[in-house]
């Protein structure tokens, strides 16, 4: 499968046949998020995921949940940034663009169409003929970005690749889901994961702080114990055409959730919007097919480097050669066998 | 559960459906085949209003054997067009806390710890004690000799978090006992 | 606010305290908006703004005012609208003197009361006398706004000193920001374009919070923003209904509908109370509060208020003063109130003075908490503060304490009504889990059974209990039927072929008993027998203005004084802005909303001003709650503290007034008294002992004083802890290490926080000093009973009260700040009282009201002795034009001035 039609439809050669669907995702565009969370408390509360923190301040800003994990499938980072990195920022996302990099196309006169996000959406507003203010924006002396983060359902996925159960599989939107049920906890894909979303759930109890004694345990449910747990862009939501659970109570449609094809290019439409306007710190992230994990399903537009956001700046998934490895493997095979008839005809001699 | 049948062993599958690398429909549990939202068991769905700031976000609350299973924005509001804060989206955590106290405590004088109490012997000393510290503080008339007609022995503090029908009923009630010292948070 | 071209935000953090109406900036923004955010922060909703201009907390006045001063210095005012539609061109009286001649204060002043006689402040009479006008009479006018009294030019030289270096010097803003802002402001407003401004609780809560908003209503009406699409000053209010419970008041001050609480001396008699409250000689809508009064009583009373016995309003308790929440905390901490109601609120951690609150309620007989979980306000006496400091012993509280559960949103129905005004109804989804009640129940039984106690007694005093309107149908649960108490506030007719019907309108309430209503503003809700609250026609099928979903007071109206939206001869300002027009043809007002004004009230229409009431509004009175028809720029009634936004420091500020030798407001209201003393104001020894600003606000995760969110693990986890936030140079000054603990101390309490460093906050260089503010969420508690639990930022805040509607200053306070962790026990206290000791604090000093040296010289107008805090507009929260209007009446009957005519 060439690496345009595994971006276009991973879930192709899986043969979904009558139930195959076009392939769903995320864009999530940090450029308007305000860190408000409550696509982590909204995706906690459909899932029914246990608490993650120790309920002591992570020392990481108003972040409080530290990274995504095994009950945090959405995760909202904060990052505080002065003058210096944003100008770099600015100079790094304006070469991106010279550079030609997939997804950040030169800037063109007029907005493209926007996505499948719900109307009225942010970017359709654009449309409305306003007259637009485009003088660049003064290089502010700091700034606080904000950004959530979640599984990449990549169009190569390793935790996919390696689990050895059947466990995990790609649906038919091209999503990746763990089954519960079928898990057993043996976390191989934890360690195939190249962006550290997957993880084993532990039984979760949380304390309190030991100084309160006599206090209340926070007593809470712990499904699903021991299997490894991560984002399912809400699989039991999608199968009846309902929006996944971030994203519909996202309140300024930050996250947007749609058809794949509709989220990359509605993405790709706001980056040359805010290179526009002079914003050249907008990039995209997972947009581009020929990266390691083959470009993601859940694209976001970031205002810097993806490291600034704790994402790996060239994530790749260790079975992404798997094909051409067992290719070789098989050639290999096939000539040990070759070379033991060798030498079984060779003893009969 | 469905009946076991050699033709749903993951190797058959994995060959009969056409996904020979076993990544996609031939290792599905009948768990995932069949998964459904939980809004879909809800025998009722009631169109509600988040009870946190005054935005007024549209809330839908999804009930089912008279408990709630789920709560979300209601997309028909123009309010919220179907968004909630993260206080809006943990509303079902709310209603559903462990944390909360569905029966009467008591607390007598000097003691140090609650004492159970039935709702109907709750109410009674309420009502005993509101009369008589409504009679203890009732002031006819003030120094001038003009009319005052209240008493300054009760207090209540609250209602921004109440519903409108509820505010006029206290303060219905109240204003007709005499009391003046009413107040919520628009105050604070 | 989707419509503004250019927002700004001040006293509002509304991206993390209103994150889902932020979608509507986020909106127009990305229509190309301009959004200003004005904080003494930078917040998540800095991170999404255009620009964001630091401003010492406590000094909005003078950018405000710098902005007003910047549009009349400059002619950036909007000259048909502020000819047409302000009082600009009335002429004040001759005896008005202003702060610039009087060292800050205004006429009026009686320095031993410290209350404002506002005689002097009325407009002239038309015959150029200069002599005050009666209230309802006809006042001079200079429609070339020349008139060196016209209010046009008393404006210019109240603000001419507000300038954009005293704006750098007070606010500690550049120049290059202010000009920005104003250049911003004044680009986005006119014909084809509309600013808002949105604020929050960071305007209300300071000693002057009620001016803030109007020195914004000033700055708006001079630039047009006001009844038009993307304009207005838009209210943040943070609870449910904050709104609603303003409207239908649980509020000592207010009967429903922003009737006033009758008050001794005032009202005595019906007839004394409705002359007050609004003149059949006056303009608008306030000239029929009686046949208001007169319904709200016959559906409190039904038959038993007649004609006869003045609609028995000798029912209402009477007002010797105000009755805040505050004053009543201390007459409980002088053993004068028995017993207290807290519902759904939690004092002890999220009123000022926390400790005064615990200890006030120690004091109590009884006290009730009705709440969903043990929330610290029902569980002080256990495990408190004071208990854990040994000042208090569980053992020796005789306090008894009911705590009874509440049904929760889900478990009941009926409405909120949001900061829109917009009334909401909510269906019930499930029932109550054992014990817990509505409020509806709750206080239903709790009638019935004081009513049941009461059945045999002749004591007159007695009477409004038993005569009162107490049959509501109730169901198997025992639960009051929500909709008849709604149809209740509608209002019904009584009289007549349609006896019994809902009213449509509360234009037809009638004076003369022949209708019930519970809330005039409210009536209509219920019209035909329809819940209107709970209509739901999805937005998507409706225009921007969604009229078909929910209710909004008045009449279904969105935007109020609509009449604005249009142009003197009634035509839409521009097509860009076009909301509602003078339709020729047709003889009335058409367009997007329910017009607010006459409907077939021509532009050019000048009825007799005789007529009193609706009738008498012309053509282009679009302000028609006004007497006056007419906005107010100068507010010569109604407001306690001075017709005109005036800067002055906050209770406690580091910083000397630059404008005035007055230092503070002179009429705000302060309690003197050991467990509530100030830090000392600049200038003064001991200023210097608690040097730093420290400003308290809400976090996006957590909801006040936490009842509904730190009982939620979900919410919990993602703020767990209380912390401060201090800039990294006050960090190195103090020795403060990221994430460790520090210790706060205000002279009334000590508290710990983690310490969180960071650049969003930033040291503010006002009058050559360099001031540090310290941020404090207020959510977290002392107790065991939360998921987490942390010492109160309110704990810190003392009390001293805006006089117009008595709320706390919580905004800004002056502390100190050291690393580590606070002492235990009564050590705590000692290092509190260390503190003042070395500061001086002290109750002689806090009696100490004016600071400026020639006052009494210059002040000599009558003054009204007898009720200085009386008459007190008193709506809490925050300043509708509606509810000043009704203020206005109020004060006007009662001025010595008319008294010795």
């Amino acid at each position: 499968m060439s690496r345009t039609a595994a971006w276009e439809d991973p879930s192709a050669e899986l043969h979904w046949e009558d139930q195959a669907q076009p392939r769903k995702g995320f864009f999530t565009d940090t450029s308007i998020c305000i860190g408000c969370k409550a696509c982590e408390v909204a995706c906690k509360e459909w899932n029914r995921n246990p608490t993650d923190g120790s309920f002591e301040l992570l020392e990481s800003s108003y972040d409080n949940t530290g990274a995504l994990g095994a009950n945090t499938w959405r995760h909202v980072a904060f990052v505080e940034q002065d003058r210096d990195r944003i100008t770099a920022a600015r100079e790094s996302g304006r070469q991106l663009v010279s550079l030609g990099m997939p997804g950040v196309g030169p800037p063109e006169s007029a907005p493209s169409a926007g996505g499948a996000a719900e109307p009225p959406d942010l970017l359709a507003a654009l449309e409305g003929g306003e007259q637009m203010d485009l003088t660049p924006p003064d290089t502010d002396e700091f700034r606080w970005l904000m950004s959530s983060d979640v599984c990449k359902h990549c169009t190569h996925a390793g935790c996919l690749d390696v689990c050895p159960t059947g466990a995990l599989f790609r649906t038919e939107f091209g999503t990746v889901v763990v089954q519960a049920d079928v898990c057993n906890g043996c976390g191989t894909c934890v360690a195939g994961c190249p962006f550290g979303v997957i993880e084993r759930r532990d039984d979760g109890t949380v304390h309190p702080k030991a100084e309160r004694e006599g206090a209340q345990r926070v007593e809470q449910d712990i499904p699903h114990q021991g299997t490894a747990n991560k984002c399912t862009l809400c699989y039991d939501r999608m199968v009846v055409g309902e929006t996944p659970a971030c994203a519909k109570t996202c309140p300024t449609t930050s996250i947007k959730y749609g058809d794949h094809e509709d989220m990359v290019e509605t993405a790709e439409a706001r980056v040359r919007e805010l290179h526009d306007r002079g914003m050249t710190e907008a990039r995209l992230y997972g947009a581009n097919p020929d990266d390691g994990v083959g470009g993601i399903g859940s694209v976001f537009l970031l205002l810097d480097e993806p490291e600034v956001y704790g994402l790996p700046p060239d994530p790749r998934v260790a079975t992404k050669d798997l094909p051409q490895m067992y290719a070789a493997a098989g050639l290999a095979a096939a000539g040990m066998l070759a070379g033991v008839a060798a030498a079984f005809l060779g003893s009969r001699r | 559960m469905a009946r076991f049948t050699p033709l749903e062993w993951p190797v058959l599958r994995q060959f009969r459906t056409g996904d020979a690398t076993g990544r996609g429909p031939s290792v599905t549990s009948e768990r995932t085949r069949t998964m459904r939202p939980r809004t879909e068991d809800a025998d009722r769905v009631a169109q509600s209003v988040c009870p946190y700031c005054a935005v007024g976000c549209g809330q839908l609350v999804y009930a089912k054997d008279d408990k709630v299973i789920q709560i979300e924005g209601d997309p028909d509001s123009p309010v919220s067009r179907g968004r909630l804060c993260p206080k809006g989206a943990a509303s079902e955590q709310l209603v559903n806390s462990t944390g909360r106290q569905t029966t009467v405590l008591y607390r007598a004088p000097k003691a140090k710890d609650w004492q159970s109490l039935d709702l109907d012997t709750a109410m009674d000393m309420i009502a005993d004690r509101f009369l008589e510290a409504r009679r203890n503080h009732w002031e006819d008339v003030d120094e001038a000799g003009r009319p005052l007609n209240r008493t300054m022995g009760i207090a209540s503090l609250g209602g921004a978090t109440l519903d409108n029908e509820e505010n006029y009923l206290i303060k219905k009630l109240f204003t007709a006992a005499g009391s003046v010292q009413i107040e919520n948070q628009a105050r604070i | 606010m989707g419509n503004a071209d250019c927002i700004v935000i001040q006293g509002s953090n509304m991206a993390e305290c209103h994150p889902v109406g932020f979608q509507w900036v986020a909106e127009a923004k990305a229509r190309g908006a301009r959004v200003i955010h004005v904080d003494p922060r930078f917040t998540r909703t800095t991170a999404v703004a255009d620009r964001h201009v630091p401003i010492r907390a406590g000094s909005d006045i003078v950018l405000l005012g710098a902005l007003i001063n910047h549009v009349l210095s400059n002619g950036l005012w909007f000259d048909e609208y502020v000819k047409a539609f302000t009082n600009a061109a009335t002429v004040i009286n001759d005896a008005y003197g202003d702060p610039e001649d009087l060292e800050g204060l205004f006429s009026g002043f009686d320095a031993e009361t410290g209350a404002y006689d506002p005689a002097s402040w009325a407009y002239a009479k038309a015959d150029g006398s200069g002599e005050p006008a009666e209230p309802g009479e006809e006042s001079q006018q200079d429609p070339t706004l020349q008139h060196p009294n016209c209010v046009f030019q008393i404006l210019r030289r109240h603000y001419a000193r507000y300038t954009p270096e005293m704006v750098t010097e007070a606010c500690g803003i550049s120049a290059e920001d202010f000009a920005f802002l104003a250049d911003t402001v004044t680009e986005n407003s006119g014909r084809e374009r509309t600013t808002c401004f949105a604020y929050a609780v960071g305007w209300t809560q300071h000693s002057q919070g009620a001016q803030y908003i109007r020195t914004a209503s000033i700055l708006q009406l001079l630039l047009g923003n006001m009844g038009r699409p993307g304009g207005g000053i838009m209210a943040l209010r943070g609870h449910a209904t904050i709104q609603g419970s303003t409207d239908i008041p649980t509020l000592f001050n207010l009967l429903p509908g922003y009737l006033p609480m009758p008050k001794a001396g005032v009202h005595d008699t019906l007839e004394d109370y409705l002359d007050s409250v609004g003149t059949k000689d006056q303009k608008g809508f306030w000239a029929n509060a009686d046949a208001y009064t007169v319904s709200l009583l016959k559906a409190w009373w039904g038959d038993a208020a007649t004609e006869d016995n003045d609609f028995a309003y000798d029912n209402l308790p009477r007002l010797t003063g105000p009755h805040g929440t505050y004053q009543t905390v201390m007459r409980m901490l002088d053993d004068e109130v028995d017993g207290f109601f807290i519902l759904g609120q939690n004092p002890a951690v999220g009123s000022a003075n926390g400790r005064m609150q615990r200890r006030g309620m120690s004091h109590l007989k009884w006290l009730v908490v009705r709440d969903f979980s043990l929330i610290e306000s029902a569980t002080w006496w256990k495990d408190g503060p004071e208990i854990e400091s040994g000042e208090m012993r569980t053992e020796d509280i005789d306090t008894e304490v009911f705590f009874m559960p509440a049904a929760n949103h889900t478990e009941k129905a009926g409405s909120f009504t949001q900061t829109q005004r917009m009334v909401q109804w909510r269906h019930q989804a499930v029932h109550p889990p054992d014990d817990a009640t509505s409020e509806l129940q709750f206080f239903h039984d709790l009638g019935l059974r004081i009513r049941e106690r009461l059945a045999d007694s002749g004591d007159p005093r007695d009477r409004p209990l038993l005569d009162l309107t107490w049959d509501y149908p109730v169901d198997e649960d025992g639960e009051p039927d929500p909709e008849s108490v709604l149809a209740e506030i509608n209002g019904r007719h009584l009289t007549g072929e349609a006896a019994g019907e809902p009213l449509s309108a509360f234009t037809q309430m009638r004076a003369d008993g022949s209708t019930s209503g519970g809330c005039w503003i409210y009536s209509g809700i219920y019209a035909d027998g329809v819940n209107h609250a709970a209509r739901r026609k999805p937005g998507r099928e409706q225009d921007e203005v969604a009229s078909e979903w929910a209710w909004a007071w008045p009449a279904n109206r969105r935007i109020l004084y609509n009449r604005a939206s249009a142009d003197a001869e009634g035509q839409p300002w521009s097509e860009r802005k076009k909301y509602m027009w003078w339709d020729a043809e047709a003889g009335k007002w058409s367009g997007k909303d329910v017009s607010d004004f006459p409907a077939d009230r021509a532009p050019d229409a000048v009825p007799d001003r005789s007529l009193g009431g609706p009738e008498a509004l012309t053509g282009t009175d679009a302000f028609i709650m006004q007497p006056d028809g007419k906005a107010w720029l100068f507010a010569p009634t109604g407001m306690i503290d001075g017709p005109l936004p005036t800067h002055y420091e906050a209770q406690e500020s580091p910083v000397e007034n630059p404008l005035y030798p007055q230092q503070q407001s002179p009429s705000r209201i302060t309690f003197a008294r050991d467990d509530n003393l100030s830090a000392p104001s600049a200038g003064h020894a001991g200023a210097g002992v608690y040097p730093y600003v420290f400003t308290t606000y809400r976090l996006t995760e957590h909801h006040t004083a936490g009842g509904m969110s730190r009982w939620l693990p979900y919410l919990s986890e993602l703020q767990p802890e209380m912390f401060c936030e201090v800039s990294p140079q006050l960090a190195a000054e103090r020795g403060l290490e990221p994430y460790g603990w520090a210790t706060l101390v205000s002279p009334r309490a000590v508290i710990e926080a983690r310490v969180l460093i960071t650049r969003r906050m930033m040291p503010l260089t006002v009058a050559g000093n360099t001031v540090h503010q310290i941020g404090l969420p207020y959510h977290w508690a002392v107790g065991r009973e939360a998921v987490i639990t942390g010492d109160s930022a309110n704990d810190l805040i003392g009390i001293s009260l805006d006089p117009n509607v008595q709320i706390q200053d919580s905004k800004t306070g002056s502390c100190d700040i050291i690393p580590g962790r606070r002492p235990r026990g009564a050590e705590a206290q000692r290092l509190v009282d260390e503190y003042i000791e070395r500061s001086g604090a002290s109750v002689e000093a806090e009696a100490r009201r004016i600071s400026a040296p020639g006052v009494r010289e210059g002040t000599e107008t009558p003054l009204d002795e007898a009720h200085p805090q009386e008459g007190d507009p008193a709506e809490a929260g925050e300043s509708h034009a509606l509810r000043a209007e009704q203020d206005a009446g109020d004060h006007r009957k009662r001025t010595p001035r008319e008294d010795q005519r």
